[in-house]
């Protein structure tokens, strides 16, 4: 890390860079996870306790960034979420909203069995338990995807490749509300 | 060679470990081979949490405050931290179960009334920090003004903010809060070769936290921890003593419940058959009141199905915490058990049927939280420089958007330190203030979650709408408490913040308790200086009349009998003054204007000894 003046490392707040990492979408977690013990030891307040205030200062606002950095570094999705808003991609909510064209008619009819599910018809269960394991596998595949791409973007950093990952993402992400609605009214005396 | 350094430098003063737990509090130091803990005056390592504000307004702390309870019920506090940093609204069923009594304009913050007098939560707390205090200073023969104290791990943020606040009410700079089940897990892994992941399973006198760790070459990463503030060995008390009091009204016509005397004494016995049921496998509650006896048996069976529920409250957190965790069961490697009430046998046994392992119990579990909160001294000391804890956020902490929706800025079991920011703008135009609401918890809605404070933004430029740009950075610290800080986008300039906490003290208010308690402690050092002085002059007057009997005085001359007379007098006269300067000035002069009549009656001695005759 370059010094700043007062001898503290100058803090970068690009979290690829905070952990001395080359910008790459696929991760080995285990050397991510070694870098964060050693920066947590390095940085944490703990460590400040007896110096002054500035470097008390310091050391939270970097350990915030570390630990920031670090959850978002370690999560596939999140890390992927991350490159896509440095690289200028929106990144919103409200496209997940979209029904993906090709789900239409699945969501058409899970939308009917979650009615039903609520209105107190309890025959709707096994079609949602049905519903459930489909769209968990729809969920293994495009993970499977997505880890393809990472790797196609780290040979060649091409933005091409980065909307279709934006796309798979959304995909997902619609995938996952759909999956915890599901779960919802399967599991009502849990929540 | 290495070689002990001594530096008494500011830098390098004692910071104690404090375990301000719901029904006992301990003190810990780091010592040269580790963690220890310290014993109160009376060899106690326990300092029962419980206060009591005698008749003459002095303030009783830990065992002698405990026998007040029974005496005194109405001036006596215990199981504060159960109020710590809570609304009336939070506690009014368990209140209803306080001897004590809750004083008018108790809205933000709860004000007890003990006496003719009224205390917050924090300030109760501050006296069982404060006797800590006094039984570290005492026991390592320096002053202490740093501690790190504990708290559950579930505590949200007010909670944590009160226990801070009570700190330094007693005077002590809070330099760390840590999570129980963390800290325990401190004082666990001492033995180096510690590693993987681990749960610790604290069920104390209040609350309960569950907390999953990774421990890896010393570090002590927490990855999840889930828990409830409401629910320990006191809801087990509770659940006898309304049995009890239910059988004694039947067998006696009597309703016991509203009278406190009876109630504590019908606790203590509730409590004492409770903590027998670990070891035997029949115990029974036993009440002796106005001459009459109440007995009952209760078998470790009967036992168990009344505290079923409890003990089962306690796994849906443990499961939730599991997931939370990432882990699955079979990655934990050991359960470390915390809190008095894992001593009971159906909570050892449902603990390990969820985990599938032996909870590791080797460790007291009422120790355990106190010894590690000074591994966590140490470590703030440097003392300790090989190990060092992760902790990390229980609660979500978000702020209040259109249609009364919590947005999360921070998600829950998020490492902290942690931070969010979010940038703000004005929707009308000219708008000079900017009200954000902040709120800790897991649920969609504002109404589901707990207000934590609303920070006003402040004098901002007039604008049209829309064209402010405030960047407000949330940061929870290492100790779980949030800290916000603002700036204007567009000038860079800080932006103030106003802070007003939804429970809680102000920071007036603190400090205004600091002053009371200061100027407390002055009163009562001044009173005991005035007392001291008195009893000096006593001592000093009781032998100027004796000597006034003797030989000697007659051989002084008039002027020097007339000047011991008149200092004589001048005593008398200040004797009732509460300035012990003045009192001591002239007890000095007696002592001057006497002292050749002490002298002479010395010789007075001499001279008869020499003639063996006694005088």
């Amino acid at each position: 890390m370059p010094l700043a003046a007062g001898g503290l490392p100058s803090l970068a707040s690009d979290y690829f860079q905070f952990f001395g990492l080359q910008r790459k979408l696929t991760m080995d977690l285990e050397d991510l996870q070694k870098r964060f013990y050693q920066l947590s030891r390095l940085l944490h307040p703990d460590r400040y306790q007896r110096k002054g205030a500035d470097e008390q200062q310091y050391s939270l606002d970097a350990t915030a960034i570390l630990n920031d950095a670090y959850r978002v570094l370690r999560d596939p999705l999140q890390r992927a979420e991350y490159v896509l808003k440095q690289e200028g991609f929106e990144i919103g909510e409200q496209r997940s909203k979209d029904v993906p064209p090709e789900l239409l008619e699945e969501v058409f009819e899970l939308n009917m069995a979650l009615e039903e599910m609520r209105e107190g018809d309890a025959s709707a269960r096994p079609q949602l338990e049905d519903a459930r394991q489909k769209f968990l596998t729809m969920r293994d595949e495009i993970d499977g995807q997505l880890v393809a791409l990472f790797t196609k973007y780290d040979a060649s950093p091409d933005k091409s490749v980065l909307s279709e990952i934006r796309a798979v993402l959304n995909r997902r992400r619609y995938i996952r509300n759909l999956v915890s609605e599901v779960e919802k009214e399967l599991a009502p005396a849990q929540a | 060679m290495s070689t002990f350094q001594i530096d008494f430098g500011e830098n390098k003063k004692r910071i104690i470990g404090i375990d301000l737990g719901t029904t006992n509090s301990l003190v810990a130091y780091q010592s040269l081979t580790g963690p220890e803990i310290i014993p109160g005056a009376d060899g106690d390592k326990l300092v029962p949490s419980v206060v009591s504000v005698a008749r003459d307004g002095q303030i009783v702390v830990g065992n002698e405050a405990r026998k007040m309870l029974i005496t005194d019920s109405g001036r006596t506090v215990y199981s504060v931290k159960r109020l710590m940093g809570r609304g009336l609204d939070d506690v009014k069923d368990e209140l209803k179960l306080f001897p004590f009594r809750v004083a008018e304009g108790s809205e933000s913050v709860i004000q007890l009334q003990l006496g003719d007098k009224t205390f917050t939560p924090p300030q109760i707390s501050a006296e069982i920090l404060k006797q800590l205090k006094r039984n570290a200073e005492e026991f390592l023969g320096e002053d202490v003004t740093q501690a790190v104290i504990t708290v559950p791990a579930y505590f949200n943020d007010a909670q944590r903010q009160a226990t801070k606040d009570a700190g330094r009410i007693a005077g002590l700079e809070v330099l760390r809060l840590v999570n129980e089940p963390t800290a325990a897990s401190l004082a666990y892994g001492l033995d180096k070769r510690k590693e993987g992941v681990v749960a610790v399973y604290d069920l104390g006198g209040g609350t309960f936290d569950i907390s999953i760790l990774r421990i890896h070459d010393g570090i002590f990463e927490v990855l999840a921890t889930h828990g409830d503030t409401h629910l320990g060995g006191d809801d087990i008390d509770n659940l006898l003593l309304r049995i009890a009091i239910e059988d004694i009204q039947s067998e006696w016509g009597e309703d016991l419940s509203g009278n406190g005397e009876a109630v504590q004494m019908l606790r203590r016995a509730v409590i004492h058959a409770k903590e027998q049921l670990s070891f035997v496998p029949a115990s029974v509650i036993e009440l002796t009141y106005n001459g009459k006896a109440y007995q009952r048996e209760i078998t470790r069976d009967l036992f168990d199905t009344i505290i079923a529920d409890i003990v089962n409250r306690t796994l849906l957190p443990c499961r939730e915490c599991i997931k939370d965790a990432g882990v699955t069961v079979d990655q934990i490697v050991e359960v470390v058990m915390v809190g008095g009430s894992t001593r009971i046998p159906l909570v050892r046994k449902a603990v390990e049927g969820l985990f599938f392992s032996k909870p590791h119990t080797e460790l007291n579990p009422d120790e355990v939280v106190a010894l590690g909160a000074a591994v966590q001294a140490g470590i703030l000391s440097g003392a300790v420089e090989d190990q060092l804890l992760l902790d990390v956020t229980p609660l979500s902490l978000g702020i209040e958007t259109m249609g009364g929706v919590m947005s999360r800025l921070i998600h829950r079991n998020s490492t902290i330190p942690a931070s969010a920011t979010e940038t703000f703008t004005t929707s009308v135009e000219g708008q000079r203030n900017v009200l954000i609401h902040v709120l800790q918890g897991e649920r969609e809605l504002v109404k589901d979650c707990r207000p934590l404070a609303r920070f006003e933004l402040r004098d901002l430029d007039p604008l049209p709408a829309g064209m402010a740009r405030i960047e407000v950075r949330f940061l929870i610290d290492a100790n779980g408490i949030l800290n916000v800080t603002a700036r204007d986008a567009r000038t860079g300039k800080e932006q103030s913040v106003d802070v007003k906490p939804s429970y809680g003290l102000t920071d007036d208010q603190v400090e205004a308790m600091i002053r009371e308690s200061y100027e407390k402690a002055e009163q009562d050092f001044r009173d005991r200086q005035v007392r001291e002085i008195r009893v000096e002059a006593d001592a000093i007057l009781a032998a100027v009349e004796k000597a006034k009997r003797s030989d000697a005085y007659f051989e002084l001359s008039d002027e020097e009998r007339k000047a011991i007379e008149q200092a004589i007098n001048e005593v008398l006269l200040v004797y009732h003054s509460d300035d012990h300067h003045l009192i001591h000035a002239h007890v000095d002069k007696l002592n001057r204007v006497t002292a050749k009549l002490a002298e002479n009656m010395m010789n007075t001695a001499v001279r008869g000894a020499l003639k063996g005759t006694k005088i």
